[in-house]
C-alpha cells in the first residue's frame, strides 16, 4: 500500500507512542468491551429476545429513558440559565459558584446518593415539607429524576458557557439598535447560536444519566416495575449469577450509548468543535 | 473587558429586575442541588458527635477500605497518566489517518454505564469467563479480589488525563518542539525541557480528575468486588454497606471523607485553571 497515512514530521517517537496508545487501549478498553458482544453472539437469539423484552425489563427501559430524558431537559433549561448568569452578570461569590458547578463530577456517586436520599426522604429537610403537600420524592420515580439531574448538571453549563463567552456583542447591539427587545434579541439572535451546544449538553447529560447507578440505587428504593432502572436490573441479574441475562441487557444499553455517542460526534463534526466531555 | 467607547445599548428598565431574578433562580437551583447535599453529608456525619465520627473512621473495616481505595488510585492513576502522555504526544504532535476514530475510542469508557464497566471484567475473568480455565490453572483470582477492582477502576478513569492533554497540546502546536529538534535536542530532552513545562498544569488537572473518579467509583467496582469486608471493600462500597445496615452516622462519616476529597479536587481544579490562564497570558 503506497498511500501516505501519516504526514512527515521531524519529531521523534511517533511509532512508539502510537503503538503504546493502541496497545493500552486494546488491552484495557477494546478487548474487555468486545467480551459483551462475544458473549451475546454465543447466546441463543430466541432466549435473548425473551430476556430483553421481559415486562419487568421493558418497564426498566421506560423508566431509565424517561427519567434520563426529563433530567436532561431540566438540566438544559437550568444549565442555560446558570451559564447565562455566570457569563453575563457579575455578583459576589461568582468564582465559587463557577467552581461549584463541577461538584457532581468530583463527588462520588454513592455519596451524592445517600445525601439526596437523606434530604428527600420523609423526615429529610425538604422531604419533610413536601410530605405536607402529599408529595413523595424519595423511593419514587421523582427521586430518580432528582438524582439524575444532580449527576448531569455540569454538562449543559460547561458546553454552553464557552459559546456564550465567544458570542460577538456587536450582533446583539445591532439587534437592539434595530428595536428588538431584550427577549427578542435572546430568542432570535442568541439562542440560535447556542442550539448545537445545548443539544450536545443535553445528549451528554442524557447519556450519563442513562448509565448512572450509584446515586440512583439509594434514592429509588428499587421496586420492580416501579423504580427499577436498567443498570440496577443488570446488577441484580449478576448477583443471581445470570450472566447471560445481564449481558443481554448490557448489549442493549451499550447499543443505546453508542448511538448517543455517534449523535454527539455528529453535532461536533457539523459545528466543527469538540467539547470537553468529562464525567 | 471594559469597552473604552461608551456602549449605546438600549437598556430597558426591566433589565435589573430580570437580572436579579435570573441570578436568584440560579442560586436557588444550585443551593438545592449542590450545596444542600454537600452540607447534609457533613451534618449527618457529625450529628452524633466528634467522638462517634472519629470512631467510625478508625474502625478496622473503615481503615481497610481507606487503604484499598488509596492503593487502587495509586495504581490506576499512574497507569492512565503514562497512557495519557503517550496518547496526547502521538495525537497532538502528529497528523495521521484514523485520528478521529482513535479519539472516539479513547472517549468510549465515558459512554459506558459503570455497571457494564464492571460486567465486562466478570465476563472475562469470572467463574464462567473467557479466561476462567487459565486463571484456575494458575490459581489466580481477579474477580471478587483486588486485581478486578484495579482493572475496573483503570477502565472507568481511562480517558481523563488523555482528554485534558490532547486539546491543550493541540492548541500549543509543534513549533517549539521542532525548534528544539533543529537545535539538536534528543527526544527525552524535548519532552522534559519543552513539552512537559508547557503542559504541566493541564497534566495536573487531568491527574486530579482521574484521581477523584478512581477513589470515588462505585458502580463498576461494586460489580467486581464481591463486598468482602476488610478485604475488597473500597470507601464508596463501605459507605453502601454501612448505609444498608442503617448505620447512617458511620456511613456519612466515611462519605464525608470522600466529600472532602471532592472539595479539595474542586479547589485544586480552580487553582490549576487560574494557572493555565496565567501561563497562556505570560507566554504571549
Amino acid at each position: 500500500m503506497k498511500t501516505i497515512w501519516k504526514q512527515f514530521s521531524v519529531l521523534p517517537s511517533f511509532s512508539l507512542t502510537l503503538g503504546f496508545t493502541i496497545f493500552y487501549l486494546s488491552l484495557f478498553v477494546l478487548l474487555p468491551l468486545s467480551a459483551v458482544f462475544l458473549k451475546t453472539a454465543t447466546m441463543d437469539w430466541g432466549a435473548l429476545w425473551v430476556t430483553v423484552t421481559d415486562p419487568r425489563v421493558l418497564a426498566s427501559y421506560k423508566l431509565s429513558f424517561g427519567a434520563s430524558c426529563v433530567a436532561a431537559l431540566i438540566n438544559m433549561v437550568f444549565g442555560l440559565l446558570i451559564a447565562w448568569v455566570l457569563v453575563r452578570y457579575s455578583f459576589p461569590g461568582k468564582r465559587i459558584i463557577d467552581g461549584l458547578v463541577d461538584l457532581p463530577f468530583a463527588l462520588p456517586t454513592a455519596v451524592a446518593g445517600i445525601a439526596l436520599t437523606a434530604i428527600y426522604s420523609e423526615n429529610g429537610i425538604i422531604g419533610h415539607y413536601l410530605q405536607l403537600f402529599g408529595i413523595k420524592v424519595a423511593f419514587t420515580p421523582f427521586g430518580i429524576i432528582v438524582a439524575l439531574t444532580f449527576i448531569g448538571l455540569p454538562f449543559v453549563v460547561r458546553t454552553v458557557q464557552p459559546i456564550l463567552e465567544d458570542l460577538d456583542a456587536h450582533v446583539e447591539e445591532a439587534a437592539a439598535s434595530l428595536g428588538a427587545t431584550g427577549w427578542q434579541t435572546f430568542r432570535r439572535v442568541i439562542l440560535p447560536e447556542l442550539y448545537p451546544a445545548l443539544l450536545t449538553g443535553f445528549a451528554l447529560a442524557f447519556a450519563r444519566a442513562l448509565g448512572e447507578y450509584g446515586s440512583v440505587v439509594f434514592i429509588s428504593g428499587n421496586m420492580p416495575m416501579y423504580t427499577e432502572i436498567t443498570p440496577l436490573l443488570i446488577m441484580s441479574k449478576l448477583e443471581q449469577f445470570d450472566y447471560a441475562g445481564a449481558t443481554a441487557l448490557a448489549a442493549v444499553m451499550l447499543l443505546a450509548s453508542f448511538v448517543l455517542l455517534l449523535f454527539i460526534n455528529l453535532i461536533q463534526w457539523r459545528t466543527g468543535r469538540r467539547y470537553a466531555a468529562k464525567g | 473587558m471594559e469597552n473604552p467607547i461608551p456602549s449605546i445599548r438600549v437598556q430597558p428598565k426591566s433589565g435589573t429586575i430580570i437580572r436579579w431574578l435570573l441570578i436568584g433562580i440560579a442560586f436557588l437551583f444550585l443551593f438545592l442541588f449542590l450545596l444542600l447535599p454537600l452540607f447534609t453529608v457533613f451534618y449527618e456525619a457529625l450529628k452524633e458527635g466528634a467522638q462517634a465520627y472519629l470512631a467510625s473512621l478508625t474502625e478496622p473495616d473503615a481503615l481497610a477500605a481507606i487503604r484499598l481505595t488509596l492503593l487502587t488510585a495509586a495504581i490506576a492513576v499512574p497507569l492512565n497518566l503514562i497512557f495519557g502522555i503517550a496518547a496526547s504526544w502521538a495525537i497532538a504532535k502528529f497528523e495521521f489517518r484514523g485520528k478521529h476514530l482513535l479519539l472516539t475510542l479513547i472517549d468510549l469508557p465515558f459512554a459506558v454505564s459503570p455497571v457494564i464497566s464492571g460486567l465486562i471484567f466478570v465476563l472475562l475473568f469470572g467463574t464462567e469467563g473467557l479466561f476462567a480455565p487459565l486463571l484456575a490453572k494458575y490459581d489466580v483470582q481477579i474477580i471478587f479480589a483486588v486485581p478486578g477492582i484495579i482493572l475496573a477502576t483503570v477502565f472507568v478513569t481511562f480517558p481523563f488525563v488523555a482528554r485534558e492533554l490532547i486539546p491543550l497540546m493541540q492548541s500549543q502546536g509543534t513549533e517549539e518542539e521542532e525548534a528544539a529538534r533543529s537545535l539538536g535536542a534528543s527526544g527525552w530532552q524535548i519532552f522534559f525541557r519543552v513539552t512537559l513545562p508547557n503542559m504541566k498544569w493541564g497534566l495536573l488537572y487531568g491527574v486530579i480528575l482521574c484521581n477523584a473518579r478512581a477513589m470515588g467509583e462505585f458502580g463498576a467496582v461494586s460489580v467486581v468486588s464481591g463486598h468482602i469486608r476488610g478485604l475488597t471493600n473500597t470507601m464508596p462500597l463501605h459507605v453502601e454497606i454501612l448505609y444498608n445496615e442503617y448505620n447512617f452516622a458511620a456511613a456519612f462519616a466515611v462519605a464525608s471523607l470522600l466529600a472532602l476529597l471532592a472539595i479539595v479536587t474542586l479547589i485544586a481544579k480552580s487553582i490549576v485553571e487560574w494557572k493555565t490562564v496565567h501561563q497562556e497570558y505570560t507566554r504571549r
